[in-house]
C-alpha cells in the first residue's frame, strides 16, 4: 500500500535547539495513530510541520509521496490538503456553527455545501445548532464542531493537537471514543498528540511515544506497557516498580527475592546489574509466602486495590489485587512474583546525596 | 507516576506564528519603516544644536529663555499637583464611597475630558475676565471696588484651565485602580481598625499609585504640548516660543532648538513615570468584583453631592452653556460657507489620519504577532512613541527634514534640466497627515493591540489548514474580527485630529484651515463669541470617544 504520510530524519528547532531531533514517522492511510509524550518533548512540533506551520532544519516531509517540507522548502499549510483540530478549537467566533463548517468548502455551490454542514452536524449529533455562534456552545459542543470543521473538506489526513485537553475528565473519555468512531466510519486518517496516555490509548492503533524530540518506540499500547523497550517509557506509562538484580544468564536474574529469569534474553554480560521492571500485576500477594513486606498505602480502585509495599531493605513495590482481599495499612503481607513480560534496563546512575559537613 | 499540565500555546515564546522563516522579513522592514518615521523628526530636532548658532538664537536665549523655563516649571508643578488632587479625591469619592447621585457622578465626572484645553481656555477667560458676566455680576450687586476677584490671565488661571480638562486622565486610572484593587485587602485594614481615611491613606493610595503616576504623566505630556491654551493667555512656554521663532523669525533652526530644550521637559517627566512604577506587582490576584463602599448619609452625603454638582458645573455645564450662548449669538454670521470649508477640512484631514494611521497600527500589530523578537519589540516602541512628541516639536522635525528632500529634489530635477522652486513635499497635506499620523499612532495602537490580542494564534491557523490563503486570513478572519477595534482606533485619531491645534497651525499648506486654526485666530483677537461656533462643533465630536469610554467603563462596572 502508498503511504500516505512518510517523515524522514526529521529535525526542527531554533537556533541551536533542536525540538524535534531526527524523527522518522510512516504512516498508511486509514490509520488511526496517537503521538505520546509529556509536555514540551516536541509531539506538537511534529504536527505543526506536518500542518506546514513549522519549518524543516534537516529532513523531509512527504504527503502522498511528495515533499511538502524540507529545509528551505515549505509548502503552505492552504495547499496540503490537511485537517487540523486545535487544542482550543479555534473556532470562528464571528461565524455561526454552519458558517464555520463551511469555511473550507470553497468553489461549491451553496446547496452541495448546505448538505456537507447538514450530513456532519448529523453525524456529530448536533443537528438544529447551525445558526448558533460558537460563544453559545458548551465546549464539549464546540469540541465537536471543531472535528466536524475539519473534516468537511474531505483532508487525505487529520491532526489532533491535545483537542480534549480543555474538557473536564468524564466527558474527555466519552468524545474521544466518540470521535474516534467518527473517524473510522469516515476512514479517515488522523494522527492524534496527546500526553494523556489514555486518550493516546483510545484513539490509536499505534502510538508513538516521544520523550526529548526522538521517538523512543512505535508500537501497540499492549507492547507499550508490557514490552517497553526504554526506561522512560516503563515510568512514563502505567505504573510500575524497579527490582535491583544481577544478570546471572541471559534471561536469568538474580535478586533479593530470588532468582527470577523470563522470556525475553539479553545481550549483556553475565554479572550486569540490572532493573527489572514489574508491574503491579506482576506483584501477588500471597500470605505464606516467605518473602515479607509491610502494606504503607493502598489505594481502592473499585475492583482492585493498588496496594503500596515495603520491604525490610526500603525497596518498595506496587500490587494490585482484586479489592475482596482486604490488607490493612502497617499489616504484613508475603508476596510472590508472576512476571509474565521479563523486561530487565540497566540501572539508573545513583546520585550520592552528600551531607554537609 | 508523572504529572504532566497541558501545554498553552500562550506559554510558548519559540513558537513561529506563519510560515515565514528568516531573519530578516517584509514585517521588519515595514515596523523597522514607521519607527523611522518617528525617529528622522526627533533626530532632525536635535541636530539643531550641531549647526552654529544664529542671531535669532541668542536673542530669543538672551531675552526669553530663562522665562520659558519658569513658566513651564511653574506650570508642571501646578497641574501635576491639581489634577492629582482633583483625580484621586473624586475617583475615591465614586469608585470606594457611596452617596446621592454616585453612578450619575461616576461618569459625568469624565465629560471634561471632550473639552479641547483652548477652547476650555477662552471660555474661561470670556466668564471670568475683568468685562466677563461673573464680574459684571458682581459689580452690580456690590458697587465697583467693593469685591475681590482673582485675576484669571495669570499662571494661576492658566494652571487652573489645565487641571479642570487634564483632571480625567488622573480621575479615570485611579477610578479603575480603586474600583479592581482586592475587597479582602482592603477589609483586612478595616478589620485592623482603620476608618475610611486610614484605608485610604494606607492601604488604597498606595496600591493605586503606579495609575495616579500614569494618569498624571498623561496629563503633563498634554500640559507641555499645549499650545491653544497659554497662546489665549498669552503665558510664553516653550510651545508659544517655536511659534514665534517659525512665524515671527522665520527661524526653523532656532525653532528646533527650543523643540529640543521642550523634549528634555517631555523625557524628565517619561523618566520619572518609568521610575516610579518599576517596583513591586499592585494586583490583586483575589480580586473580587464585590466592594463595600463607605455609605455617606443625611448632611454629609448630601454636602458631597452638592460639592460636586457645583464641581461638575464649573468644569462641564458652564462651559458648555457659555459656548452655546456665544455661539447662538454670532450664528447668524458665522455659519456660513466659510464654516461649511473648515469642517470639511477638518473631517477630511481627520478621516485621512484616522485611515493611514490605524492602517499603520495594524502593521505594527501584525508585525509584533507575527515576529516575536528583540528588533520588532524596539521598532514598535519606538513607533508608538510619537504620543510624547509634542505637535510644536513634530512640525519643526517633519518640516526640517522635508525642506532637505525637496532641495535634494531640486536638485535632481536641476541635474536633468527642469529647474524648480518652492516647496513640494514640505508645506503639503502629506507634510501634515504624517505629523498626524506619527503623533497619533500610539492612539490608534492600543485598540488594535486590544483586539488581536483577543484572536487566538489558532483560530487564523485553523483557516490556514482550512485552505483559506494569508489574504483570505486577513479578509475573511482578522479584519471582521478587529471590526470594533478598528472602528475605535479612527474614531480616537479623527476627534484627535480635529482637536490637533500646534502642528496644523505650523504646517497646514494655504487654504486648509481647520476648525482648531479658526478658534486660533478668534481668541488671539479676544473675538469669544466668533470662535464659539467652530469650538462647540469640537466639543461636540469630543463628546463621542468620551461616551464609547462612558459605555466601556459602564460595562466594566
Amino acid at each position: 500500500m502508498d503511504l500516505l504520510l512518510e517523515i524522514d530524519d526529521l529535525h526542527c528547532g531554533y537556533d541551536d535547539h533542536a525540538v524535534v531531533d531526527g524523527l522518522q514517522l510512516h504512516i498508511a492511510p486509514g490509520k488511526l495513530v496517537s503521538l505520546l509524550g509529556p509536555s514540551g518533548c516536541g509531539k506538537t512540533t511534529v504536527l505543526r510541520a506536518i500542518a506546514g506551520f513549522q519549518s524543516v532544519t534537516s529532513g523531509e516531509i512527504r504527503l502522498n509521496g511528495k515533499i511538502v517540507s524540507s529545509p528551505g522548502m515549505l509548502v503552505p499549510p492552504e495547499q496540503r490538503n490537511l485537517g487540523m483540530v486545535f487544542q482550543d478549537y479555534a473556532l470562528f467566533p464571528h461565524l455561526t456553527v454552519s458558517e464555520n463548517i463551511a469555511f473550507g468548502l470553497r468553489r461549491q455551490t451553496a446547496g452541495s455545501k448546505r448538505q456537507v454542514v447538514d450530513r456532519l452536524l448529523e453525524l456529530i449529533g448536533m443537528q438544529g445548532y447551525g445558526k448558533r455562534y460558537p460563544a453559545e456552545l458548551s465546549g464539549g459542543q464546540q469540541q465537536r464542531i471543531a472535528v466536524a470543521r475539519a473534516l468537511a473538506p474531505q483532508p487525505s489526513l487529520l491532526l489532533l493537537d491535545e483537542p480534549f485537553s480543555n474538557l473536564d475528565v468524564e466527558l474527555r473519555e466519552r468524545l474521544a471514543v466518540d470521535v474516534r468512531e467518527l473517524l473510522r466510519s469516515q476512514n479517515a486518517t488522523a494522527i492524534f498528540v496527546t500526553h494523556d496516555q489514555h486518550e493516546a490509548f483510545v484513539m490509536g492503533e499505534k502510538i508513538g511515544v516521544m520523550n526529548h524530540g526522538r521517538m523512543l518506540q512505535w508500537d501497540t499500547a499492549f507492547n507499550l506497557y508490557h514490552e517497553p523497550n526504554d526506561r522512560f517509557i516503563a515510568d512514563f506509562i502505567g505504573k510500575g516498580s524497579f527490582l535491583r538484580g544481577e544478570l546471572v544468564s541471559a534471561d536469568c536474574v538474580n535478586t533479593a527475592m530470588g532468582r527470577l529469569s523470563g522470556n525475553r534474553a539479553y545481550p549483556w554480560p553475565k554479572g550486569t546489574p540490572v532493573d527489572i521492571l514489574l508491574r503491579p500485576d506482576d506483584v501477588l500477594i500471597v500470605e505464606e509466602s516467605p518473602i515479607r513486606c509491610r502494606v504503607t498505602d493502598r489505594a481502592f480502585m473499585g475492583a482492585d486495590t493498588l496496594y503500596t509495599l515495603r520491604q525490610e531493605d526500603g525497596v518498595q513495590l506496587l500490587s494490585l489485587m482484586p479489592s475482596r482481599y482486604d490488607y490493612a495499612i502497617g499489616s504484613e503481607v508475603g508476596i510472590e512474583l508472576d512476571i509474565d513480560h521479563f523486561i530487565l534496563f540497566p540501572p539508573e546512575p545513583v546520585v550520592e546525596t552528600v551531607s554537609a559537613g | 507516576m508523572h504529572e504532566i499540565t497541558p501545554d498553552l500555546p500562550a506559554v510558548r515564546p519559540d513558537r513561529k506564528a506563519g510560515p515565514s522563516t528568516g531573519r530578516f522579513n517584509r514585517w521588519h522592514l515595514a515596523s523597522g519603516a514607521l519607527a523611522l518615521l518617528v525617529a528622522v523628526p526627533l533626530m532632525v530636532v536635535f541636530s539643531g544644536w550641531l549647526q552654529p548658532s544664529t542671531e535669532v538664537w541668542s536673542h530669543l536665549a538672551e531675552t526669553l529663555l530663562s522665562r520659558l523655563f519658569i513658566n513651564t516649571i511653574k506650570l508642571v508643578l501646578g497641574v501635576g499637583l491639581g489634577v492629582v488632587l482633583l483625580g484621586v479625591s473624586l475617583a475615591w469619592l465614586t469608585a470606594r464611597c457611596d452617596f446621592p447621585g454616585r453612578r450619575l457622578f461616576d461618569w459625568m465626572l469624565m465629560l471634561p475630558l471632550a473639552i479641547p484645553a483652548y477652547v476650555m481656555a477662552f471660555v474661561a477667560i470670556g466668564l471670568l475676565d475683568f468685562a466677563g458676566p461673573v464680574q459684571s455680576a458682581l459689580r452690580d450687586w456690590l458697587g465697583v471696588g467693593n469685591y475681590w476677584f482673582p485675576q484669571i490671565r495669570s499662571t494661576g488661571g492658566v494652571i487652573f484651565v489645565m487641571v479642570l480638562v487634564l483632571y480625567p486622565y488622573v480621575y479615570m486610572l485611579a477610578r479603575t485602580a480603586f474600583l479592581t484593587q482586592g475587597r479582602s485587602t482592603l477589609e483586612a485594614a478595616q478589620t485592623l481598625g482603620y476608618g475610611p481615611v486610614g484605608v485610604f491613606w494606607r492601604v488604597a493610595l498606595p496600591m493605586a499609585r503606579p495609575a495616579i503616576v500614569a494618569g498624571t504623566s498623561l496629563a503633563l505630556m498634554e500640559t507641555l504640548a499645549d499650545f491653544g491654551t497659554v497662546a489665549t493667555f498669552n503665558y510664553d512656554t516653550f510651545t508659544t516660543a517655536i511659534y514665534k521663532a517659525w512665524f515671527g523669525f522665520f527661524s526653523l533652526q532656532a525653532a528646533s532648538q527650543l523643540a529640543s530644550l521642550l523634549l528634555l521637559f517631555v523625557f524628565l517627566s517619561l523618566m520619572t513615570e518609568r521610575f516610579t512604577r518599576s517596583r513591586g506587582d499592585y494586583h490583586d490576584t483575589m480580586r473580587s468584583a464585590l466592594t463595600t463602599r463607605f455609605s455617606f448619609q443625611g448632611w454629609r452625603g448630601w454636602g458631597i453631592t452638592t460639592l460636586l454638582g457645583l464641581f461638575f458645573a464649573i468644569a462641564f455645564i458652564a462651559p458648555f452653556i457659555q459656548l452655546c450662548l456665544w455661539a447662538f449669538a454670532a450664528i447668524s454670521e458665522e455659519l456660513d460657507a466659510r464654516y461649511l470649508g473648515l469642517l470639511y477640512h477638518t473631517l477630511l484631514l481627520g478621516l485621512l489620519a484616522a485611515l493611514v494611521t490605524t492602517a499603520c497600527a495594524l502593521v505594527i500589530g501584525f508585525s509584533r504577532r507575527y515576529q516575536r523578537d528583540r528588533l520588532t519589540a524596539l521598532t514598535a516602541t519606538i513607533a508608538t512613541l510619537g504620543y510624547a512628541l509634542p505637535g510644536s516639536v513634530l512640525a519643526v522635525g517633519i518640516m526640517i527634514a522635508l525642506t532637505q528632500a525637496d532641495n535634494l529634489i531640486h536638485a535632481m530635477l536641476a541635474s536633468v534640466g527642469s529647474a524648480t522652486t518652492g516647496q513640494i513635499l514640505g508645506g503639503s497635506v502629506f507634510a501634515l497627515v504624517l505629523a498626524y499620523v506619527i503623533r497619533f499612532m500610539a492612539v490608534a495602537h492600543g485598540p488594535v493591540e486590544t483586539g488581536l490580542s483577543r484572536i487566538k494564534r489558532s483560530v487564523p491557523e485553523a483557516a490556514r489548514t482550512l485552505g483559506a490563503t494569508p489574504r483570505h486570513v486577513l479578509t475573511k478572519i482578522y479584519l471582521p474580527l478587529l471590526r470594533p477595534g478598528l472602528f475605535t482606533a479612527m474614531l480616537l485619531v479623527l476627534v484627535d485630529t480635529m482637536k490637533e491645534m500646534p502642528a496644523t497651525l505650523l504646517m497646514r499648506p494655504f487654504g486648509w484651515d481647520t476648525l482648531a486654526v479658526r478658534i486660533y485666530e478668534m481668541t488671539s483677537e479676544g473675538e469669544w463669541e466668533r470662535a464659539a461656533l467652530p469650538a462647540i462643533t469640537l466639543v461636540m465630536v469630543g463628546l463621542l470617544p468620551v461616551i464609547l469610554l462612558v459605555r466601556k467603563t459602564l460595562q466594566d462596572r
